[in-house]
């Protein structure tokens, strides 16, 4: 062609004709389906505490068991994907989109077999968010043992 | 230029002095294409995303055998009779292909073009017939949305936001029947392949692989722009300019670098990835991609609205963005590539 853009008008270019989600949508359909799973947790912990005389440690403990298994079972029917896709991070901060991301691959490589399909790729997704929060915490873990080392804390 | 080179024309195209026609076509696709505007325009909806196979991957490959062989059932040649077959999909190493064809025992050519490789396999089958190296040739060309976003993207049951300029990739795939014509039989009942301009690698940079669209229309623009100038022809030449899968971002880009460059093609285009779906209640965001979104179109739709004589000339122009996960991990940009091949149909009786 005669006439060519250079790379970084073009860019500009695209950027300016591209279509966006709308921000303020987004934020309060997170608000909405992320604050229906925190209730939906609330209401599981109410259930164990009140129903099931548990102290609040075990109730959280099955809080956090029923939500996983809830998500895994509608990834498995994949639904969790139509509730992401309304609630984007309301869907994926919770431990449910946790869940999810740990179910999806696991469900599509299984027919690449046990090891190299399941075992390798079951945390392709989640693999950045453990490596990540695990080390993150570990360097906490350091600086709460230097500062109570000095006796500031 | 002296006689023998007579069919070079321009800088990158080809005009055939005999013409190779389409004598027959097949188009395959999956449940959600099926469930598009263009459905009653394919010849099988296949409802089952696996098409009775274990996985995405072999679901694919059955659908490319299927569609081969039904093109060859319909063209009423002898598949023994076919010379080659030229094909290519999405998938890594071309599986959905090879797998598909290994029981047709016809030599085969494997094109990797990414979404480009349906005006690929068509040039490469014209070239070859209309060199006299075969009679009879197969392109195919087939895309699978479980294989392609396990690939590219996500595992499918992955929750997540797709940006409004993402395109939905097509399961469908679409098959040709090329002759060879001659000056004693020129083949003028079937649309044949008037001419070719071979598309170059473009980049421009743009690194964001959920815009497709922006990526491949300056490689749309540049082969349009190309065929245009050597043919010595303008927009109105064609009635209709086809692009494969810019969706509704990418046409926007297109039709301003093309007006940039001297050509409105504003009245002629439009884009098998915008027609496939309705996005509106389809909810595809840009429209449709892949490979097959393309060859099941051509084989679909347009070839039929050319045989029916509403148009009577068109430019198919399929586009691929050139990228791997690897490559697109790596930071790189994504070029894009497209192929253009002149479709024609003789004036006769509506």
């Amino acid at each position: 062609m005669k006439v060519k853009q250079n790379d970084e008008a073009y860019n500009k270019y695209v950027e300016s004709v591209t279509p966006k989600h709308s921000c303020v949508k987004n934020c309060i359909n997170a608000f909405l389906i992320g604050g229906l799973i925190c209730t939906y947790g609330q209401f599981i912990f109410n259930l164990c505490t009140t129903y099931f005389d548990m102290e609040e440690k075990d109730a959280s403990s099955w809080t956090s068991i029923i939500l996983v298994l809830t998500s895994v079972v509608l990834t498995g029917f994949n639904l969790y994907k139509k509730i992401a896709k309304y609630g984007g991070a309301g869907a994926l901060v919770p431990i449910t989109g946790f869940a999810n991301s740990v179910a999806a691959p696991t469900i599509e490589y299984q027919k690449e077999g046990e090891v190299f399909g399941k075992g390798v790729k079951v945390f392709t997704i989640a693999g950045p968010v453990i490596l990540f929060g695990i080390f993150t915490s570990w360097c906490l873990g350091i600086i709460y043992m230097i500062l109570k080392a000095l006796n500031v804390i | 230029m002296s006689e023998e080179f007579q069919q070079i024309v321009g800088k990158q195209s080809i005009r055939f002095s005999t013409p190779p026609a389409i004598i027959s076509r097949c188009s395959i696709v999956g449940e959600m294409e099926g469930e598009g505007p263009l459905a009653s325009y394919f010849d099988e909806i296949e409802l089952d995303p696996t098409f009775g196979q274990e996985s995405w991957e072999l679901g694919e490959a059955e659908m490319v055998r299927r569609t081969v062989s039904k093109a060859i059932a319909k063209s009423g040649i002898a598949t023994e009779d076919i010379r080659y077959i030229f094909g290519g999909d999405l998938q890594n190493q071309l599986v959905g292909t090879t797998f598909g064809l290994k029981e047709f025992n016809i030599p085969l050519f494997g094109l990797y073009g990414a979404c480009s490789t349906c005006g690929e396999s068509l040039s490469l089958a014209a070239m070859t017939v209309a060199a006299g190296y075969a009679k009879h040739v197969v392109a195919v060309t087939s895309s699978h949305y479980g294989s392609a976003e396990k690939q590219f993207r996500f595992p499918l049951e992955y929750g997540n936001q797709r940006p409004l300029s993402a395109t939905w990739t097509v399961t469908g795939s679409g098959a040709f029947v090329l002759e060879a014509a001659s000056k004693e039989q020129p083949l003028e009942q079937y649309p044949r392949i008037m001419g070719i301009t071979t598309g170059k690698v473009i980049d421009y940079g743009v690194r964001d692989s959920m815009n497709m669209g922006a990526c491949m229309a300056p490689a749309a623009a540049d082969v349009i722009y190309q065929c245009l100038e050597d043919f010595g022809v303008k927009p109105e030449y064609f009635d209709r300019i086809v692009t494969g899968d810019l969706g509704k971002v990418g046409t926007e880009i297109l039709l301003k670098l093309l007006r940039d460059n001297g050509y409105e093609i504003g009245k002629q285009h439009m884009d098998c990835g915008v027609e496939i779906f309705s996005n509106q209640e389809q909810d595809t965001h840009s429209g449709g991609s892949g490979c097959g979104c393309s060859a099941a179109t051509l084989a679909g739709y347009l070839l039929n609205r050319l045989e029916a004589k509403e148009w009577h000339r068109i430019l198919f122009v399929p586009t691929g963005a050139l990228l791997s996960p690897i490559s697109f991990n790596e930071g790189e940009s994504i070029p894009g590539i497209a192929h253009a091949v002149i479709i024609e149909t003789c004036k006769g009786d509506k």
